[in-house]
């Protein structure tokens, strides 16, 4: 699905008003402004749209870190096939303003089309690659909404223009705008509605001469198609798994899980806490996974870096836990808005001592909701913090999946205390720990105390060198049982060739895209796509042994030795020394292209 | 989501011994070995289910309590023991959660948890052994050791202003707030039973000699060592002209200037309020949503979710 063998092509300008819409199975849209033009919205509004119309969908977005201007885009895939990636090129760019033109116009493929807001943008006409649509969008959303709107309403202006030019269905659209707007006054609603309608009437077919359609995707009628971004896919994984209760505090691009959970849980009997800092945050998520219910606390980068101790702690005291990063681009507060992996070392030995935890990334939206629940499945059956590691991409990307089976997925879960009986012990050696919250009456009359300190199988402290070696063993091992019990992922495209690549979270797609459009072209290329990065899966070094090059493709540095952090621990790993790297710093996600250049050059 | 008491099982005597767990690893005529058999005395007055009590801690020689009270509990990180604390008790109101600490863990390190789980009024029962110095770690200065002491970390004595625990408490928004001295069990008994009822963040700061790095600091709140242990006046209301003189416990101004005297000051309650906690808020929430959503299992709620998301 590479631009070059894309369907959309429309020529150039024509005044025929009315024709035969062209069918095509995929459209990258770009919708580039300022923050306060609400294209989020808009977009998101597509995205939904599409979801619901059985198409595939994938968006991208970035907001400026500061709240009000500055520029700001939201890109939309829509498909008929599986979407992969929100697109290398646009093959339309909405361009609010002079700014938006100039730096969005790059990412245009050739013989895309630029539709421009002619009040705010003078394109340069000189440059022919181009199919340029002009229309007056602040003026016409002023004259349809009247003067106190001003040209608020221009992005849903917007959607009803490419409603137009999509053959979008329009009673679909409306009744998504009631849901967004029909909580609030009815003139929201009603302005929403009439600048809708504007855009839709207007007739978009004197300058452009193509209306384009949507082939009925295959999956039509199957399951019914879910659309979310990948912080709300964790939050509803979360509580899906049983998760009832959380604490946290406000970072981007982590807040809007705690924003939705703070919001839901209350509806399960649960609660989700904001705390005075991160530290406060995980001490009260602990004390709500010690009382017996497992919770969870979550934050990106820096605030995953205050929450240390207290991580090592539940290493130690072997207590469940989720932490959920949300990576942005670091050191320090970096990059906040963008995306990069660089936090996957901290995630596995960001700790004090020797303390292994669990680490799982998510592939995409709909992984964000599975992975949610297997980190859940993971900290109750071996006692022990688990780590999502998703990114800012997942986060704010929209995506359509097929719907959860909930039935099979939703388990409810409340604090075992049912007696325990005499001899009980907190930290059995032999076996794992799981712990008597309190409450629960101890037959013996003995009752366990759960500690930071080293500690004998009762939970008493020790400096015992014998029992801090075997404690220090019982914590190792039980992360290798959980290595047995995943499954060896499954190689994407040729099981045996002449390059693997090696993702881990968010750059799935683009991998997987890379993968299809080489194969397409005759070239040896198969991904293997890591969710289990520590314990990793067993079995890795069988799968790399049919590969001449092994190419680990992360968005992270290259590092002191020329290898990323992925690339790094399967190197030290398997001693293998065909594992190399390919990298990418920029904090924006990669591109197909930049995939396949940077691996078969 | 409470969690109903197990049935069905024989409800042992809290006694002294049932109580006592492993020996205290303190120094001998360390001042926390009375405030431990101060509170094995409340619980055995109170007869508290045994499995129903929770004690917590951070870190410090006084917070290896937990240890030495055969209780379910916890041996937390330094200076964070009130979050912890706070998860446990918000997520299990039939649980009682007492939470022990030095004034370090208190004042120092834990001073921004403790200001916000006072703010929040989180129901649980801190009781602050406070010795003006770090004990666990041999000798340096503490947030509450006066101007002059001479620490390994401040050889020519203590330049810091002290933190006023009262006034930081009242401050800070505590419900209870009250002052007692390690030599002095009964009144020690009184005040931890009475912060226990308290619903809310109640807190008890007990003067506790660390006889090993700074003897001799709270001799003058002990009459035994020439010093006076004077107790506040609680107002009965009782319209009498002495009454006038008694201190309101409510009054928060009130707190303040009785704060304000000179060491060693008075002991007792210095404030209380029945400010609603955030255990009631927060559940007063969770029961409104519970009946938004009519009673519905999780997986019918998160159904109606996806339906609206499709
Ligand atoms: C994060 C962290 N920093 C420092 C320490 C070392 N430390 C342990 S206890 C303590 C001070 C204890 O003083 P206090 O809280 O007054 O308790 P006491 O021993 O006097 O009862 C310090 C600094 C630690 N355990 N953890
Ligand atoms: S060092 Fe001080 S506080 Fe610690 S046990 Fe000894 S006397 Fe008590
Ligand atoms: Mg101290």
């Amino acid at each position: 699905m590479t631009s070059e063998s894309h369907p959309v092509s429309p020529q150039p300008t024509t005044h025929r008003a009315d024709l035969r819409p062209e069918h095509i199975c995929d459209a990258v849209i770009r919708l580039a402004g300022n923050s306060q033009d609400g294209i989020q919205s808009a977009g998101a509004l597509l995205a939904r749209l599409a979801g619901r119309s059985d198409q595939d969908v994938m968006t991208y977005m970035t907001i400026p870190s500061t709240i009000s201007g500055g520029p700001s885009l939201f890109q939309v895939r829509v498909g008929t096939g599986e979407v992969l990636s929100p697109g290398d090129e646009a093959d339309f760019l909405v361009a609010f303003y002079q700014h938006s033109y100039k730096d969005n116009i790059a990412f245009l493929r050739e013989g895309g089309v630029l539709l421009y807001d002619s009040d705010h943008v003078e394109p340069d006409f000189d440059d022919k690659r181009f199919v340029y649509v002009g229309i007056p969008i602040t003026g016409l959303t002023v004259e349809a909404l009247g003067g106190t709107a001003k040209d608020k309403g221009k992005n849903i202006f917007v959607l009803g223009l490419l409603a137009r030019i999509f053959d979008f269905d329009v009673e679909k659209i409306k009744r998504l705008l009631r849901e967004k707007f029909g909580g609030k006054n009815e003139s929201v609603l009603n302005t929403a509605l009439m600048a809708f309608q504007a855009g839709y009437a207007y007739p978009v077919g004197n300058v452009l001469s193509t209306r384009y359609k949507f082939e009925v995707s295959e999956d039509a009628g199957g399951r019914p198609q879910l659309t979310m971004d990948g912080n709300q896919a964790i939050a509803y994984g979360l509580i899906a798994a049983g998760v009832r209760y959380g604490a946290a505090y406000p970072i981007t691009p982590w807040t809007t899980i705690m924003e939705t959970l703070r919001a839901e849980l209350p509806k399960y009997g649960g609660l989700f806490v904001q705390c005075e800092d991160e530290i406060g945050a995980v001490s009260m998520a602990l004390g709500f996974s010690y009382s017996g219910h497992l919770a969870i606390t979550g934050s990106s980068g820096p605030g995953i870096s205050l929450k240390t101790e207290a991580i090592g702690w539940a290493t130690m005291a072997e207590m469940p836990l989720i932490i959920v990063n949300v990576q942005r681009g670091g050191p320090s507060t970096g990059l906040p808005t963008n995306v990069e992996q660089s936090d996957l070392y901290q995630a596995i030995y960001g700790g004090h001592g020797d303390s292994p935890r669990v680490v799982l990334a998510p592939s995409n939206v709909e992984d964000c909701f599975y992975i949610a629940i297997e980190a859940a499945r993971i900290a109750r059956t071996y006692s022990t913090p688990v780590f999502i590691l998703s990114d800012a991409s997942l986060a704010t990307r929209i995506q359509a999946f097929d719907e959860p089976d909930l039935k099979s997925l939703v388990v409810e879960f409340l604090p075992n205390l049912t007696p325990r009986a005499p001899g009980f012990q907190p930290y059995p050696l032999e076996g794992l720990t799981q712990h008597a919250p309190p409450g629960t009456p101890m037959l013996g009359g003995v009752y366990p105390t759960v500690t930071g300190l080293e500690h004998d199988e009762m939970g008493h402290p020790t400096g015992s060198p014998r029992l801090h070696m075997a404690m220090t063993a019982k914590r190792r091992n039980k992360l290798q049982k959980l290595a047995g019990e995943i499954p060896t992922p499954e190689v994407f495209g040729d099981p045996e060739g002449e390059v693997l690549l090696v993702g881990w979270g968010s750059t799935y797609g683009p991998i997987h895209e890379a993968v299809k459009t080489a194969s397409e072209a005759g070239e040896s290329l198969s991904a293997l796509h890591l969710r289990h990065l520590n314990p990793l899966p067993n079995g890795l070094e069988k799968i790399f042994a049919k590969f001449r090059r092994v190419v680990v493709v992360e968005m992270n540095d290259q590092g002191l030795y020329g290898y990323g952090q992925l690339a790094s621990l399967l190197r030290a790993r398997y001693c293998d020394p065909k594992i190399t790297s390919l990298n990418k710093t920029s904090g924006l996600t990669f591109r197909v292209k930049e995939i396949l250049e940077g691996v078969l050059k | 989501m409470s969690t109903p008491a197990a049935v069905g099982l024989p409800t042992e005597k809290l006694t002294k011994k049932a109580l006592t767990a492993d020996h205290p690893t303190w120094c001998p005529g360390c001042g926390d070995f009375a405030v431990l058999a101060s509170f094995y005395k409340m619980l055995e007055r109170r007869q508290l289910p045994h499995e129903k009590i929770v004690t917590l801690a951070g870190i410090g020689c006084s917070s290896r309590f937990p240890y030495f009270v055969n209780t379910h509990g916890g041996h937390f990180i330094h200076g964070r023991a009130v979050p912890l604390a706070s998860g446990v008790s918000l997520a299990r109101p039939d649980l009682h959660v007492f939470l022990f600490g030095g004034d370090g863990d208190a004042f120092s390190i834990g001073g921004n948890h403790l200001e916000h789980g006072a703010r929040k009024n989180i129901n649980v029962t801190y009781v602050i052994m406070d010795n003006f110095v770090y004990g666990l770690t041999k000798k340096q200065t503490s947030p509450t050791s006066p101007i002059g002491f001479k620490s390994k970390t401040d050889p020519q004595g203590a330049v810091d202003q002290p933190v006023n625990p009262m006034k930081k408490l009242v401050s800070a928004g505590a419900s209870f707030v009250a002052r007692s001295h390690a030599t002095q069990v009964n009144h020690m008994v009184e005040m931890m039973d009475r912060a226990m009822q308290h619903p809310g963040f109640s807190v008890v700061e007990i003067l506790s000699e660390c006889v090993e790095f700074y003897p001799g600091a709270f001799d003058a709140g002990n009459p035994r060592k020439g010093g006076v242990f004077q107790l506040i006046e609680e107002k009965k209301w009782d319209g009498t002209p002495e009454d006038e003189e008694r201190h309101d416990i409510t009054d928060e101004i009130a707190a303040y200037k009785l704060a304000s005297l000179p060491f060693p000051g008075l002991f007792g309650v210095f404030y209380e309020s029945d400010r609603p906690t955030k255990n009631a808020l927060e559940a007063q929430w969770v029961q409104s949503s519970r009946e938004k959503t009519g009673g519905l299992s999780a997986l019918e709620i998160l159904q109606k979710t996806f339906d609206r998301m499709k």
